[in-house]
């Protein structure tokens, strides 16, 4: 699959002297969802923002659809929607003049079958000749959205998009994206639920301290760094281990009453077979057991520890 | 170049003028008659004619010009400043647009507001005394000329302010004490002479005085020097500007 986005060594001081990235290097793939996690102030939004234009870099190249963001902006930047964090829109505006000024400022010629069509997928067609001050957070959420593909885009940035949002309109959000996807738009998703990537992402980036950690498959990443928890329900409370079961690492919780183990799935030996004879050797009993696989959000906080 | 662009701009800001419309318009256009009536009836009945001509016909240039350069300022530094202020912005600094194309959509919008302000307080001088123009197309020359003058500095004013306090100070403790100092309401051979120097100092004193020469044919300073004057200012501002885009100054960064 083509890249559709390139970035190249790509770095961020500002004035403070404060380095925001450090020789970035990333493909964004023609029509996959990507999504681009990190902490507070790893750096995600200074990212977007030099590509989309709002950002001067200090160092490095990027490009969109072949074209370089800064000797060929105009090419570039009509091949990007943008919805960022915060909510930024014109008050006293109706959603329909909004969206359409949108579309005006990109070059596009007027088109008001395309701005209906976005408006119904958005469901804001019935809210607009509202003002947009009038509109929930949610709505106006969609008419950003709508405003960023007013003039069609290939790519679309959706900074922190459900920031805020209820479960019922993030699930709601989810499906917009993924119809988006469909249509062949490239989407790029910053976000702080891990949930979030794990349910939409093809691919994931994990950015920290300004540094891209790893970029992979959202599967490989789960199969590689994947861990499952072993949780032994005990028959009788244990306040202290045996000295014969340190080397597991076990987790004593619920005040003694359960017994945790994290092994490697992809490891030669999971250890599980040794650990519950070991256990019954130490007189340790359970009347109940379960296994879980280890959550993105598990390996994301591994990730950021670590780096 | 992205004309579409510059339209959408242009048009968003002339919105903004019909939508407040009693303070883009009706609130100049009363003040303006205000100083007619203050100045011209119940003042310049006592005032004797200035150079020929009556106070109340004097002062009509310089009311003007004293609301088309406050109003350039206030359009152009408020449609610029409020996108920042609201974070709107983002939507114009990621747009493919040029600095060129963004500067004749706000400046451009904020220009024709004040254009059209100064011909309707034309019309309302008319009212209150009678006016002949002897260069109408010198007037409008120098209306257009101040108009987008002002409107670039106004542009840069809402670049730089990062507060409504800091969009007011520039306007109301620098640019309406020069107007009012530039001969709005006095020839400034009125002054004693030394006064007369001073006020040689303030730039609006040229605008004025080549404003009310189009009208009149009376002048403080020459005419060729008013142009002079004004289109210096026009490439000061223009290089400022220049300057803030190929830098980001308060918007990129």
């Amino acid at each position: 699959m083509s890249s559709i986005i390139s970035v190249a060594n790509l770095s961020k001081t500002y004035g403070s002297g404060f380095k925001a990235l450090k020789n970035v290097n990333l493909d964004i793939k023609r029509g996959e969802i990507f999504a681009l996690l990190g902490p507070n102030g790893a750096g995600k939004t200074t990212l977007i923002s030099i590509i989309c234009g709002i950002a001067n870099p200090s160092e490095g190249t990027v490009l969109v659809g072949g074209e370089n963001i800064q000797t060929s902006y105009r090419k570039a930047r009509s091949l990007i929607g943008l919805v960022p964090q915060e909510l930024h829109t014109d008050a006293f505006e109706s959603v329909w003049a909004t969206v359409s000024f949108s579309r005006g400022l990109f070059g596009k010629p007027k088109n008001p079958d395309h701005i209906e069509k976005v408006l119904k997928d958005l469901s804001l067609w019935d809210k607009k000749d509202n003002k947009i001050i009038t509109l929930s957070g949610g709505m106006k959420r969609r008419v950003m959205i709508a405003k960023a593909l007013s003039h069609e885009p290939q790519v679309l940035f959706l900074d922190e998009p459900t920031a805020g949002v209820d479960v019922e309109l993030r699930k709601g959000m989810w499906e917009v994206v993924r119809t988006l996807q469909q249509s062949g738009v490239t989407i790029i998703l910053t976000t702080h639920y891990i949930e979030e990537a794990e349910e939409m992402a093809d691919r994931i980036g994990v950015i920290n301290k300004g540094e891209i950690v790893l970029v992979e498959d959202k599967a490989t990443l789960m199969e590689k760094l994947g861990k499952k928890r072993l949780t032994l329900h005990l028959q009788g409370k244990v306040t202290t281990l045996p000295d014969s079961l340190s080397h597991y690492e076990l987790d004593l919780c619920d005040g003694g009453a359960t017994l945790v183990y994290d092994y490697d799935t992809k490891g030669e030996r999971t250890g599980i077979t040794s650990l519950l004879s070991d256990l019954r050797n130490a007189g340790i009993r359970f009347n109940d057991l379960d296994t879980t696989q280890s959550s993105l959000e598990d390996i994301f906080v591994d990730l950021v520890r670590t780096s | 170049m992205n004309h579409r662009a510059i339209r959408a701009i242009y048009l968003f800001e002339m919105a903004r003028t019909w939508r407040t419309l009693l303070q883009s318009i009706v609130s100049p256009v009363v003040s303006t008659s205000l100083y007619f009536v203050v100045f011209g009836a119940a003042i310049g009945s006592r005032i004797s004619q200035v150079e020929g001509v009556s106070y109340g016909t004097f002062i009509v240039p310089g009311l003007i010009m004293l609301s088309v350069l406050t109003q350039s300022i206030a359009n152009a530094s408020f449609g610029i400043y409020f996108p920042k202020f609201t974070g709107t912005i983002y939507e114009i600094l990621s747009a493919p647009i040029s600095y060129v194309e963004i500067v004749l959509g706000y400046v451009g919008a904020a220009a024709t507001k004040s254009i059209i302000l100064g011909l309707i307080i034309l019309a309302t001088a008319g009212l209150f005394v009678p006016l002949h123009i002897h260069h109408p197309i010198w007037m409008l020359t120098f209306l257009v000329l101040t108009a987008v003058t002002f409107s670039l500095f106004g542009f840069i004013i809402g670049i730089w302010a990062d507060g409504f306090e800091k969009l007011q100070m520039i306007p109301m403790l620098v640019v309406t004490p020069l107007t009012f100092l530039g001969g709005s309401f006095y020839s400034i051979d009125m002054l004693p002479a030394g006064w007369r120097s001073v006020a040689l100092l303030n730039p609006v004193v040229y605008l004025i005085s080549g404003f009310r020469w189009s009208f009149y044919e009376i002048a403080d300073v020459s005419v060729s020097v008013s142009i002079c004057m004004t289109t210096a200012f026009l490439v000061i501002c223009l290089a400022v500007i220049w300057w803030i885009f190929r830098t980001g100054y308060r918007l990129k960064n």
